[in-house]
C-alpha cells in the first residue's frame, strides 16, 4: 500500500514558540487517524501546517509522494462549531456549494456536475431535506453534518476534522462514525483530532499522540502504552492497580486526579487502557 | 400629486434625486458586508478620516470629493496594513487612524480665517450642492463599486463566512479585506454630498440591518437592502425639500424608521412575533 500523506521533519514556530518539532508521519492511503493529546500539544497547529494556514519552519508535507501544494484542493477541513458564525443568512445548499469554490472558479457559475456532488454530499449525511433551510435553524448535529458534507463536496485527499465528537449528541457522533466508515470506501484519508482517547483506541486504525513533538504514531494497542501515556499527559494520568487512568485536562484548571470527581465536562475522558503491565 | 414631481423640474433637485439613489443603492448593497462582517465601527471611521482630504482639497481649491477619495484610499490601505500583522488588532488600528486623520482635519480646518460653508456640508450632507462634476464622480465610483462587488461575489462570501475555508481554497484574504476596504472609502466618498459624513455610517448598517430581519439569503439581503436605501434616500430628500432640513439627517431618520418597522413586525424575527408564539425551547 502507498504512502498517501507524509510528513517530513514538519516543524511550526509560533512567535518564537515551538508548536511543533520536527513530526514525521506516514499515513497510509485511505487510512483513519486519530491524534490525540493534551491541550496546547500542537493537535490544531499540525492541522493548520497541514492546511498550509501556518508556514512550515522546517520539513514538508508529501501526498502521493508529491508536495501537498502541487495539488489543487489537497485538504478540507471541517471547523469547530464555535468558530462558524452561524446567523450568516445562507442556507444548507449554499454552505455546501462553498466546497465546489475553489482556484480559478470564482466567476463561473456551479456546473450541474458541482450540483450533483452537492446533492450527493447531502444525500450522504443525511440532510438532503434540510437543503434549503437557513444554517441557523438546525440543531447542532445537522450544523456539523453540514460542515461534513461541504468537506466532501471538496472531493479531498485529505479530510481534516477538528473535535467533531466534542458537544455533539449521539445521533451526530454516530453519524460521524458511520461516514468514516463509508469513507474507507472512497479511500479519503482522514485525520480526526479528539480528546476521547476510548474512541481513539477502538474506532482508529492509527493513532497519532503529540505533545508538542510526536510521542508516538501507530496501532493503538502500540501507541497508548503506560510510557507513552505518561510522557503525553504527565500528572494527568494515574496508574490504578496496574491499570492506567488518563485524565485530560480539557476544562482547564482541574487538578488532576480531582477532576476524576468534579470534572462535567462531556469532552473530559477517563480512560481506562486495559492492561500496560509486562 | 404635484407636490411628488414639483421639487424635480429644477435641474440641482434632478442632479440631487440620482446622486440621492446611487448613495441609497451602493450604501446599502456593500452595507451587508460591513453588517454580516461586524465591521460598522470601520464604516464610521473611515467617514470621519476622510476630513482632511477634504481640508486640504478646500484649502487647495480642488475638487471635494477628489481629495475625500485620496484620503479614504490612504486611510483604508493604511488600516488594513497595520492590522494585518496581527500585532495590533483591526479595532485599535481603526481607533488610532481615524483619530489621527481627523485631528488633522480639524488642525487644518482651524487654519481658515473664513467660516467654510462647504465644509458643514461635508459633515451634514447638503443636495442641493451637487454638481454636474460631483454627480460624475458619484456615478462613477458606484458603478465601480458595484461591479467589483458583483464580481468578487463568491469570493467576499466564502471570506467573510469562512475565512478558513477561503485560505485553504487559495484566496487572498488579506487582499480582499483591503480590496473591501477600498471599496467602502469609495462608497463613503459617493455619500458625502447627499449623507454627510457625520452620518454615512447609518446608511451603511440601517438598511442591511432591516433587510437581514427580513431575509434568510445574502442575494435577497442585498436585494432588499438597496430598496430600503432607495426608498429612505428618496423620502429623506422629499422630507428635507419641504422641511428645509439636512437631507443626510432626514434620509437616516427615514431609515431608522424603516428598521424600526422591520424590528417589530418583521415574520419570525421581530419582536411582535416573537411574543405571539412562545418562544420554542432550544433544542440542545
Amino acid at each position: 500500500m502507498s504512502d498517501l500523506l507524509e510528513l517530513r521533519g514538519v516543524s511550526v514556530c509560533y512567535g518564537g514558540r515551538t508548536a511543533l518539532d520536527s513530526v514525521s508521519l506516514f499515513v497510509p492511503h485511505g487510512g483513519q487517524v486519530a491524534v490525540v493529546g493534551p491541550n496546547g500539544a500542537g493537535k490544531s497547529t499540525l492541522f493548520k501546517a497541514m492546511m498550509g494556514l501556518v508556514p512550515l519552519s522546517s520539513g514538508e508535507m508529501l501526498i502521493h509522494g508529491r508536495p501537498a501544494s502541487e495539488y489543487r484542493d489537497p485538504v478540507a477541513y471541517v471547523p469547530q462549531r464555535e468558530e462558524v458564525d452561524w446567523r450568516f443568512p445562507v442556507t444548507v445548499f449554499d454552505v455546501v456549494a462553498m466546497g465546489r469554490y475553489g482556484r480559478g472558479r470564482w466567476l463561473k457559475r456551479l456546473t450541474e456536475g458541482d450540483r450533483e456532488v452537492v446533492r450527493r454530499s447531502l444525500e450522504r449525511l443525511a440532510i438532503s431535506g434540510l437543503a434549503q433551510r437557513p444554517i441557523g435553524e438546525l440543531s447542532g448535529g445537522q450544523q456539523q453534518r453540514v460542515f461534513l458534507a461541504r468537506a466532501l463536496a471538496q472531493e479531498p485527499h485529505v479530510l481534516l476534522l477538528d473535535e467533531p465528537f466534542t458537544g455533539v449528541d449521539i445521533g451526530t457522533r454516530e453519524a460521524t462514525l458511520e461516514l468514516l466508515q463509508n469513507l474507507r470506501a472512497s479511500s479519503v484519508t482522514v485525520l480526526v483530532s479528539t480528546h476521547d482517547l476510548d474512541l481513539a483506541a477502538g474506532r482508529f486504525d492509527q493513532v497519532v499522540l503529540l505533545n508538542g513533538r510526536l510521542i508516538s504514531a501507530g496501532v493503538p494497542k502500540e501507541v497508548f502504552t503506560e510510557e507513552h501515556l505518561h510522557e503525553a499527559f504527565g500528572g494527568q494520568m494515574v496508574v490504578v492497580d496496574g491499570k492506567v487512568i488518563v485524565v485530560d485536562q480539557c476544562c482547564g484548571g482541574h487538578g488532576p486526579v480531582g477532576g476524576i470527581d468534579t470534572c462535567e465536562c462531556d469532552t473530559c475522558k477517563v480512560t481506562d487502557t486495559g492492561s500496560s503491565g509486562p | 400629486m404635484s407636490w411628488l414631481t414639483e421639487p424635480f423640474t429644477m435641474g440641482f433637485m434632478q442632479r440631487a434625486l440620482v446622486a440621492s439613489i446611487i448613495v441609497g443603492v451602493v450604501c446599502a448593497i456593500i452595507g451587508c458586508y460591513i453588517v454580516l462582517r461586524s465591521m460598522a465601527f470601520l464604516g464610521d471611521a473611515l467617514a470621519h478620516a476622510i476630513l482632511p482630504g477634504v481640508a486640504v482639497a478646500y484649502l487647495a481649491g480642488a475638487n471635494l470629493l477628489a481629495g475625500a477619495l485620496i484620503a479614504g484610499v490612504i486611510v483604508a490601505v493604511g488600516i488594513s496594513y497595520v492590522s494585518r500583522a496581527g500585532t495590533i488588532k483591526e479595532d485599535t488600528a481603526i481607533g488610532i487612524f481615524f483619530a489621527a486623520a481627523l485631528a488633522l482635519g480639524v488642525v487644518l480646518i482651524s487654519t481658515m480665517d473664513t467660516y467654510a460653508v462647504d465644509l458643514t456640508h461635508v459633515l451634514f450632507g447638503n443636495v442641493l450642492g451637487v454638481s454636474a462634476v460631483d454627480l460624475w464622480i458619484t456615478a462613477g465610483l458606484a458603478v465601480a463599486v458595484l461591479v467589483a462587488i458583483a464580481l468578487l461575489y463568491k469570493r467576499l462570501l466564502v471570506v467573510s463566512f469562512d475565512p478558513i475555508l477561503g485560505q485553504t481554497l487559495g484566496l487572498r484574504t488579506n487582499l480582499l479585506r483591503t480590496g473591501l476596504f477600498l471599496m467602502l472609502a469609495a462608497t463613503i466618498v459617493v455619500s458625502l454630498r447627499t449623507v454627510g459624513v457625520a452620518l454615512v455610517a447609518a446608511m451603511l448598517v440601517t438598511p442591511p440591518a432591516a433587510a437581514y430581519l427580513l431575509t434568510r439569503r445574502l442575494p435577497a439581503m442585498m436585494a432588499v437592502s438597496a430598496l430600503i436605501g432607495i426608498v429612505s434616500a428618496i423620502g429623506g430628500l422629499y422630507v428635507s425639500y419641504y422641511l428645509n432640513v439636512a437631507s443626510g439627517g432626514a434620509m437616516v431618520l427615514v431609515a431608522t424608521g424603516i428598521f424600526l418597522v422591520a424590528f417589530l413586525f418583521a415574520p419570525a424575527r421581530g419582536v411582535l412575533w416573537r411574543l405571539r408564539r412562545p418562544r420554542r425551547a432550544k433544542a440542545s
